[in-house]
């Protein structure tokens, strides 16, 4: 009998102290996400500009810790031409091998930026970048925009392509650039927990 | 207390996007062949819609000719044909042959798609419709001649799968119908099985093969079963076809109906596909 009223007790214990520990995870751990951020490339060689363009990036900010992770499937690029968008995915991405992009890093200036404020914050991110089955340290900066409670998010920057051994045959050297331009874009939601 | 720290770290180590859920999409399996042609077969591949694909295609004498023919290569049968992506699925074209000055036309559609994911579909299928004209003067032009004589039709299902990136397989029943045929030992209707494939040697070279089993008693004896192999090489924007055949026409119902070459004796044709695409109309982003 004693024996079970302990149990009782530590039970209730365990219970408050985990419903106290997602209530802070809760007040302070405020995540944020995208379904339609934007990723746009741009390969601008002496013969031939070629723009890729994706949709649908996905993206989770975690404000408590300033851990990010974006993802973007590879197929979903769209370009100007189709056969471009062919070749992207079978002779340089492959994207049937490798189907997606993946960012995962944290924001190592959080406490500067206040997404329930007014303003714009410069963004300082390091983490890992994931490409064609390579992963690469990668520390872009980024910029956030916090408008009547609206999140805008984007960053630009500029990869070259051999870092992901990607390879450019000679032929098309003046077609495609060997250093390409990525400008991302995602307005962020609060996600409901 | 004591708990918290312990908690942070699980959500640490959670993965973040995981959270977002797997959203299921559709995946259709795109490039199963490297042109919408692959020798002489149409493709299980379209147009894509808004392009242009402008297609010189040669047939050079048989090899047999040896080196007094240069192997061939001092006659040529042309075609020149361009084919338009009206939309994803609807594909048309036009051309000309050089053999028996043959006008053709086509209308291709795509039924169903290969995917994965929210939408499975185990293979492609297309359907083929085409019409070809011959311009040859008559042969007698005294006797009565009508223009339905010269037009012939061939109707085509093309089904298909995508096995793995490197490697496609199709299966492509037809029927032809000639309005007039040369003797009473042809069939106005000709049943064939087509089946063809390719396997990708990298990423800008496949090989191809295409063979055309024509059922039995439907043709006079002289006319043999398609066969045909060779190459895609891609480049930028041109994928050109190199490959050996014993058909000499283009078209359906010359390479079905009218193959004379037995690969036996040499009777086979060098020839190429040049395919050249002109974007007309661009995708709206």
């Amino acid at each position: 009998m004693e024996h079970r009223i302990i149990r009782q007790g530590m039970w209730r214990c365990f219970l408050t102290t985990l419903f106290f520990t997602a209530g802070v995870v809760g007040l302070f751990g405020q995540k944020y996400y995208s379904k339609v951020g934007q990723v746009v490339f741009t390969s601008d060689a002496s013969l031939e500009k070629i723009e890729g363009k994706n949709t649908n990036g996905l993206v989770v900010l975690d404000a408590a810790t300033g851990r990010l992770e974006c993802s973007v499937l590879i197929k979903g690029f769209q370009f100007e031409k189709a056969l471009m968008q062919d070749h992207f995915n079978e002779n340089y991405m492959e994207s049937h091998k490798f189907p997606k992009g993946v960012f995962k890093g944290t924001i190592t200036n959080m406490q500067d930026i206040h997404l329930k404020k007014d303003g714009t914050y410069t963004v300082v991110v390091k983490g890992d970048l994931t490409l064609h089955g390579v992963t690469k340290p990668f520390s872009p900066t980024g910029k956030v925009i916090v408008k009547g409670g609206k999140i805008t998010a984007s960053s630009s920057f500029e990869i070259m392509v051999s870092d992901f051994n990607i390879e450019i045959p000679k032929i098309v050297r003046d077609n495609i650039a060997d250093k390409v331009k990525v400008t991302i874009q995602a307005d962020l939601l609060v996600m409901e927990q | 207390m004591a708990v918290v720290p312990g908690q942070a770290i699980a959500q640490e180590e959670q993965e973040l996007l995981s959270l977002l859920g797997r959203e299921e999409t559709t995946e259709y399996a795109a490039a199963s062949f490297k042109t919408n042609r692959v020798i002489n077969l149409h493709s299980l591949e379209s147009t894509t819609a808004g392009v242009l694909d402008v297609k010189i295609s040669h047939r050079f004498g048989y090899l047999n000719g040896g080196i007094y023919d240069l192997f061939g290569l001092d006659e040529s049968s042309v075609r020149l044909g361009a084919d338009y992506g009206v939309s994803d699925r609807l594909t048309i074209g036009v051309g000309r042959s050089s053999y028996e000055k043959t006008y053709d036309g086509f209308i291709k559609y795509k039924l169903l798609r290969q995917s994965t994911g929210l939408k499975n579909m185990p293979v492609s299928m297309a359907i083929l419709g085409t019409a070809a004209i011959t311009t040859l003067k008559w042969a007698d032009p005294n006797r009565d001649n009508l223009f339905s004589s010269r037009v012939a039709y061939t109707t085509q299902l093309i089904i298909g799968r995508k096995f793995s990136n490197g490697f496609s397989l199709q299966f492509s029943p037809s029927w032809v119908h000639r309005n007039l045929v040369a003797t009473s030992a042809e069939k106005n209707d000709v049943i064939a099985l087509g089946f063809a494939g390719r396997i990708k040697l990298n990423k800008r070279l496949s090989f191809n093969a295409e063979y055309i089993y024509v059922l039995p008693d439907q043709l006079a004896e002289q006319y043999t079963n398609s066969l045909s192999i060779g190459f895609d090489i891609e480049t930028g924007g041109h994928v050109f076809q190199l490959h050996f055949t014993n058909s000499t026409s283009m078209i359906e119902k010359g390479f079905i109906t009218e193959t004379l070459g037995e690969w036996g004796k040499g009777e086979i044709h060098f020839g190429f596909n040049i395919s050249r695409v002109f974007t007309v109309v661009k995708p709206k982003s």
